[in-house]
C-alpha cells in the first residue's frame, strides 16, 4: 500500500464519487434484470464491485486525458461520462446507443469524454494508451493516458511489450490493473508466478508499481492522483495495482462457484459502496444524506431504463456506415 | 549520411528503396502529424536503407526507434492515430505481420465501426513484403491476401518509384488504416523520380502497357514480371495489356473489366498463395459481373500452396515467373 500522505478529500467530493458509485451500481444491476428478461442479448460482463476503481480513478483525471478499457468496462464508460441511458440503450441494440448499436456491452466508448474505447481481446489496448500517451507527449497538450485491465492480461505480451516501451520512452501513461483475483474462471494466483501480478511486473520494466485497496473510492483516488502527478511531469508511467473483487462472474453464463463461501463473503463486506459510506459516516455525513444520494441514483437508472427501452432499434443501414473515414463501406470502385 | 532526396533535382532516375523514404519525408514536411516508429529504422536507416535520411532531417522526436516489440509498435501507433498523430509504423519484414495480428485483425480495422464512427486511425503500415531473394519460409511470403481478408483495412502495393511516391502521399494522408506493402524484390530497382507534389488516389489503377488479346492483372513485383513477359510475347504477335492494380483496397474493379472489354481474355498474376489469394476476388468479380466480356476462362498464376523454400531451385518452382506468365498467357490466347 501506498504511505505518502494525499490531500484529503472533503465530505461533498466523496459524497458525489459515492453517488457516481451507485448510478454505476444500478446500471449493472439493471443491465443484469434486463438479460434475464431477454432484453439484453450477446453477453455482458459486469464490474459490480469494481466502481471504486473507476469512480477514483477517473476523479484522479483531467476531462480531457484518455481512458483505455476492457470488455469489462461498463463502469469506466459512465466514471468518464457516458451516460446510464447511452449504455444501455447501446446493451439493448438502440439506435440511441453510444456506438449506435454497432460495439454492445463489451466496446462502450465516448470518445468525446476520453473514453476512447473497450477492447475485448485481453491486453490488446495496453499498447494504444502508451501510443495516445506518447501522441500527448509529442503534442505537448500534458494529457495522460491510462489503461484500465485485469489481473488475467499480465500475462499478454501485449502487457510486457505496452509496459517496456512506456518505460524507455517515458510516455504520461499509467497501467490500472483491476485486480479482482480471477482470470475469467481461474484463480490468477494459480496461474502467474508472482503474488501481484501487475505492481511485481513494474520493476523489471523500469517503473513504479503500486497496490491499493481497490475497494475504497479515496485510496484509489490518492494512488492514481500521484501516478498522474508523476506521468504530467514528465517522469514516465506507473503500474496501478488495485485489489477488488467481482460481485459476479466472469460474464453472464458464469455463476462464479469455484470461488469459495468464505472469500465471497469476506469480500462482499468490503463492497466499495459500503466502504465509501463507513467513510462518509465517519466523516459526519448522515444517513439521510446517504440514503438521499442512493436514492437519486436509482431515480436516475430508473429513468435511463425507461428512455433506453422507448428509444427507436437499430437501424439495420447502419451496418453500412462507419468501416471508413467518409462514412462509408465501399471496397471497391 | 545524404539527406532524402528532394524530388527530381539532380537526376531523373531513382530507385524503389531511396522512393520509400522520400514518398515519407514529402509527408513529414508538409504535416508535422506525421512520426515514424519502428525496428532500426531511425541513425539504422533501416535494415532495407528505406528510412535513410529521415532521422537525419527530422530527428528523434519524429522518428522513433523501437525496441523489437510488433505489437507495441503497431499498438502505439494505432492509439496515437486516435489522437491526433499521423503515425507511419515500420514492420520489418511482412511476415513479422503476424507478430501484431490481433492489431491488424481486431482492432485497427474495427475501432472506427464498432464505436459507430466516434474514432478514426489514421496510420500506415509499412512492410517489406515477398519472395524471390532466398530469404527462406520466414523472411519471403507474400501476405497482402492475409490483410485483404480484414474488412477496414486499406492495402496498397506500388511497382515503381514514383508510384511509391505517390501512394505513399495518399496513404499517409488517408484517415482510414493503409497496409503499405514494399516488395523486396523491387527495392534495387530503377524509374523515373516522382515529379513534386506527386500523389496518386488510393484505387486507382495503372494501365502499364496497353494491350489488345489479353489482360494481365498484376500488382507490385508482378508488374515488371507482367511486363517482360508482355514484351516476350510482343514477337510472337500476342499483345498484352498490363493492369497495375496498385492497390488491393479499395479494388479498381472498373479499370479491370473496361480493360476486359478490348481484350476479352483475363490472366491474374499474384505472388501470394493461390489458396485464398486476391487473384480469387478478382476471377469472382468478372465472372459475377464480366462474365459476357469473356472469351476464355479466367487464369491466374499464383505461389503454390507450400511455405517457401530456400534454395533458388526450389522458390523460383512456386512463385510467379516471366516463363510462368508467358506460359500461361499463350494457353489462354489459344483456348
Amino acid at each position: 500500500m501506498s504511505t505518502e500522505a494525499a490531500a484529503p478529500v472533503d465530505a461533498a467530493t466523496l459524497l458525489g464519487w459515492y453517488e457516481q458509485m451507485a448510478v454505476i451500481r444500478g446500471t449493472e444491476k439493471a443491465a443484469h434484470d434486463l438479460f434475464l428478461r431477454g432484453l439484453v442479448k450477446g453477453t455482458t460482463h459486469l464490474a459490480a464491485g469494481h466502481e471504486a476503481v473507476a469512480v477514483g480513478a477517473s476523479a484522479a483525471l483531467r476531462p480531457d486525458d484518455y481512458v483505455f478499457a476492457t470488455y469489462r468496462g461498463h463502469h469506466h464508460a459512465i466514471a468518464r461520462g457516458a451516460t446510464p441511458e447511452g449504455c444501455l440503450a447501446e446493451l439493448m441494440q438502440r439506435h440511441t446507443g453510444v456506438c449506435r448499436a454497432k460495439g454492445g456491452s463489451m466496446h462502450l466508448t465516448q470518445a468525446d469524454h476520453g473514453m476512447m474505447g473497450s477492447y475485448a481481446i485481453v491486453g490488446a489496448h495496453l499498447p494504444m494508451a502508451a501510443g495516445a500517451a506518447w501522441s500527448a507527449k509529442l503534442r505537448g497538450s500534458g494529457q495522460v493516458a491510462v489503461a484500465f485491465f485485469g489481473d488475467g492480461a499480465t500475462n499478454i505480451g501485449a502487457f510486457h511489450e505496452a509496459l517496456n516501451l512506456a518505460a524507455v520512452w517515458k510516455l504520461p501513461v499509467l497501467f490500472v490493473c483491476e485486480n479482482n483475483r480471477y482470470m475469467e474462471y481461474t484463480a490468477i494466483h494459480t496461474v502467474t508466478a508472482v503474488p501481484n501480478p501487475a505492481a511485481d511486473r513494474a520493476a523489471a520494466n523500469g517503473m513504479p508499481g503500486v497496490v491499493v485497496d481497490g475497494n475504497d473510492v479515496v485510496a484509489v483516488h490518492d494512488a492514481v492522483a500521484r501516478a498522474v502527478e508523476r506521468a504530467r511531469s514528465g517522469a514516465g508511467p506507473t503500474v496501478v495495482e488495485a485489489l477488488t473483487y467481482r460481485h459476479f462472474g466472469h460474464s453472464r453464463t458464469d455463476p462464479a462457484t469455484y470461488r469459495p463461501v468464505e472469500e465471497v463473503e469476506e469480500w462482499m463486506a468490503r463492497d466499495p459502496l459500503l466502504v465509501a459510506r463507513s467513510r462518509l459516516l465517519g466523516e459526519g455525513a448522515t444517513e439521510a444524506q446517504l440514503d438521499a444520494a442512493a436514492e437519486r441514483a436509482a431515480a436516475e437508472v430508473t429513468a435511463a431504463v425507461r428512455a433506453a427501452q422507448a428509444a427507436p432499434p437499430a437501424d439495420p443501414a447502419d451496418a453500412y456506415t462507419d468501416v471508413w473515414a467518409d462514412g462509408g463501406a465501399a471496397w471497391r470502385t | 549520411m545524404a539527406n532524402v532526396r528532394t524530388g527530381a533535382g539532380d537526376s531523373d532516375v531513382t530507385t524503389y528503396r531511396d522512393a520509400v523514404a522520400e514518398g515519407i519525408a514529402r509527408e513529414m514536411r508538409r504535416d508535422e502529424r506525421v512520426v515514424c516508429l519502428g525496428e532500426d529504422i531511425g541513425a539504422a536507416g533501416g535494415v532495407f536503407k528505406t528510412t535513410v535520411g529521415l532521422f537525419d532531417e527530422f530527428g528523434p522526436e519524429r522518428v522513433w526507434d523501437t525496441p523489437i516489440s510488433e505489437q507495441a509498435i503497431v499498438g502505439a501507433a494505432m492509439g496515437a492515430a486516435m489522437t491526433g498523430m499521423r503515425p507511419v509504423a515500420e514492420i520489418m519484414f511482412s511476415d513479422f505481420l503476424a507478430c501484431c495480428w490481433d492489431y491488424l485483425a481486431n482492432e485497427i480495422p474495427k475501432a472506427r465501426y464498432m464505436t459507430g464512427g466516434q474514432v478514426t486511425v489514421p496510420l500506415v503500415v509499412r512492410t517489406a513484403n515477398g519472395g524471390g531473394l532466398g530469404f527462406g519460409a520466414q523472411h519471403s511470403q507474400s501476405v497482402e491476401n492475409w490483410a485483404l481478408a480484414v474488412p477496414g483495412l486499406k492495402i496498397v502495393a506500388p511497382s515503381t518509384p514514383a508510384d511509391v511516391v505517390g501512394l505513399m502521399a495518399s496513404a499517409i494522408r488517408s484517415d482510414d488504416p493503409v497496409v503499405f506493402f514494399e516488395h523486396k524484390g523491387l527495392f534495387a530497382s530503377k524509374g523515373a523520380a516522382a515529379p513534386p507534389e506527386h500523389a496518386i488516389p488510393l484505387g486507382k489503377a495503372n494501365i502499364a502497357r496497353t494491350g489488345t488479346d489479353v489482360t494481365v492483372v498484376a500488382l507490385a513485383a508482378t508488374v515488371p514480371m507482367a511486363l517482360e513477359a508482355a514484351e516476350r510475347l510482343h514477337g510472337d504477335g500476342i499483345s498484352v495489356e498490363v493492369v497495375d492494380l496498385r492497390c488491393l483496397i479499395p479494388l479498381d474493379v472498373s479499370t479491370v473489366l473496361a480493360s476486359l472489354e478490348r481484350t476479352s481474355r483475363l490472366l491474374v498474376v499474384e505472388e501470394n498463395p493461390y489458396q485464398g489469394g486476391w487473384g480469387a476476388t478478382v476471377a469472382s468479380v468478372v465472372a459475377d459481373e464480366g462474365f459476357e466480356l469473356l472469351d476464355a476462362p479466367v487464369r491466374r498464376v499464383a505461389g503454390d500452396n507450400v511455405p517457401l523454400p530456400f534454395a533458388d531451385a526450389l522458390e523460383q518452382q512456386v512463385i510467379p515467373t516471366v516463363d510462368k506468365v508467358v506460359a500461361a498467357v499463350r494457353r489462354l490466347v489459344s483456348y
